[in-house]
């Protein structure tokens, strides 16, 4: 098992597809279709960075990240 | 913020009764409203708190591990955990709650946030078949994705609700052959009606599902080995499986109630608009509580109908309301009025609802072309607006609150929004609801605490 130190939450339904997540972390978030996102909600430690930005690039701030232990 | 009230605020022991989204959320939120007092989770599973939509989505095709869906925590909840270990009782009077391994907690205030299971399938020796699989929880869908991986000849999907469109979206993804049986005429006709259900069996057949509505499995059938192979439908048809999924509903943990005195039952916990729970006489009480899956609340907005709401964002909305009222004095306390809302997402397309749609007698597709799956539906009720869902046009959905929320004119009359040419206001058709379909999610459950609205029994000789 791989260590999870992050942690991701998004608001679905606040989630209207923007799609600016997927652009600036595309390995944890994905689109199916126009609309439907896909994330992995655990991504290796390397992630952080563009997940955070991704969180932040959020137009409608529906992504929640945490770091266990740690301040996000 | 105020400050968490007196003595109770400061050294007051919390006991939260179910340790996922909701008594998580509720949690955190005593602490957010500055509870400093002692507080306890207590859950069935042995894991911490895991968001449980991504398990028939991105955990089933493999996208996400099972264990990666923990739900993240505020730093500083400062709780003890008693995990792996269920409540069986509830004693009022003493006001503490008895957990399997024989403890008990006493408590000031209680929080029941069991939530619900997956219904299983009605015949016990059928149901203990190999592969035939409930999914609910994590340890479902490792199992799951274990007889997925193992190549089934095809996987069969007994019911076309959410969480059933859900799997036999995953499962084509990963290139299964799956049937899905549905007893009513279309997929997800007990939440969105048959006129929508239409457009998601539209949907299901391009995707390759081999789409069976209207008829119910009567039977599995297992080899010498005990591992399902043969499903009967009551059209006659014989399958040839090696998976059956049995997606059938929720049912609501209630069971450790049983003699405790409050209003619980199959139905829910009972609860006034402010998370109160009634006890069995419909008499307020001042120190239970019960939020998320398993409460069941009069809904200012619909009648003052008592809903149950199996949706995320009503876990995380009702247990912070929940949470809120624990601590502070009537003068402050909160209505609980959230919109219903949900999500799904299934064969590329995203499906979203606010309100009630099983209130809604009919339906007009307002913008958009069902054709494309692209469209916002509306439903009306005796001449206002109690829904809308839409398909891949989610941003549209904020606007709809509002209507709802205004209890707006029915059918519409919008001079803002581009309106497909030919409107027609059709029969949202529903199915009777005397019969068992999918999961509704938005279940109506009357107008008192003891009232129902219907009840929901599993027809007979195994039947769905």
């Amino acid at each position: 098992m791989k260590l999870m130190t992050m942690r991701i939450l998004v608001d679905l339904n606040r989630c209207q597809g923007y799609g600016q997540c997927v652009f600036l972390a595309p390995s944890v978030f994905e689109l199916h279709g126009e609309e439907a996102l896909m994330y992995d909600p655990g991504p290796e430690e390397e992630q952080l960075i563009p997940v955070v930005r991704a969180a932040a690039a959020c137009p409608v701030q529906a992504i929640r990240v945490e770091r266990p232990g740690k301040q996000a | 913020m105020s400050p968490a009230n007196g003595a109770f605020g400061a050294n007051g022991h919390v006991v939260i009764v179910g340790a996922s989204l909701a008594g998580l959320r509720a949690a955190e939120a005593l602490r957010e409203e500055g509870f400093r007092g002692r507080l306890t989770l207590v859950g069935d599973e042995p894991y911490e708190p895991y968001d449980r939509p991504p398990l028939s989505k991105q955990v089933l095709t493999g996208r996400a591990a099972p264990e990666s869906t923990a739900l993240p925590q505020a730093s500083g909840l400062d709780a003890e955990w008693r995990l792996g270990t269920p409540a069986v009782g509830l004693d009022l009077a003493g006001k503490r709650v008895r957990l399997a391994d024989g403890d008990e907690l006493g408590f000031d205030r209680v929080l029941i946030a069991t939530g619900t299971r997956a219904r299983p399938w009605p015949n016990p020796a059928e149901a203990a078949l190999d592969g035939v699989i409930t999914l609910r929880g994590r340890d479902d869908t490792v199992r799951l994705r274990r007889d997925l991986a193992a190549g089934p000849r095809r996987v069969l999907v007994i019911g076309a609700g959410f969480t059933g469109s859900e799997i036999a979206s995953a499962c084509r993804g990963l290139g299964l052959p799956v049937t899905v049986t549905e007893r009513a005429a279309t997929p997800l006709a007990g939440a969105l009606g048959g006129t929508i259900g239409a457009v998601a069996a539209r949907l299901q057949l391009e995707y390759g599902v081999d789409l069976r509505s209207g008829v119910s499995v009567t039977s599995l059938e297992g080899d010498d080995a005990g591992h399902v192979r043969r499903a009967h439908l009551d059209d006659g048809t014989t399958l040839e499986i090696d998976v059956a999924v049995v997606a059938l509903g929720a049912q609501r943990n209630t069971e450790w109630l049983r003699n405790s005195g409050l209003g619980a039952g199959p139905r829910g916990v009972a609860c006034d608009a402010g998370c109160r729970v009634f006890d069995m006489y419909g008499i307020v009480t001042d120190d239970v509580f019960a939020a998320g899956d398993v409460a069941r609340s009069p809904h200012p907005l619909f009648g003052f109908e008592f809903l149950a709401l199996e949706h995320w964002s009503n876990a995380i909305e009702q247990a912070e309301v929940a949470a809120h009222n624990m601590l502070h004095a009537e003068s402050e306390r909160r209505p609980y009025i959230h919109i219903p809302t949900f999500w799904s997402f299934q064969f590329g397309v995203s499906i979203k609802s606010v309100g009630v749609p099983p209130l809604g007698e009919q339906v007009v597709i307002v913008q958009g072309s069902p054709d494309e799956r692209r469209f916002v539906a509306l439903y009306g009720r005796r001449g206002r607006t109690v829904a809308a869902v839409t398909f891949d046009q989610g941003k549209w959905l904020e606007f709809y609150v509002d209507q709802i929320e205004r209890a707006a004119p029915f059918p519409p009359q919008y001079r803002n929004v581009a309106q497909p040419e030919a409107r027609q206001v059709l029969q949202a058709e529903f199915p009777d609801p005397a019969l068992p379909t999918e999961a509704p999610m938005i279940v109506r459950t009357g107008h008192s605490p003891t009232e129902r609205a219907w009840t929901l029994m599993p027809a007979g000789g195994g039947r769905r």
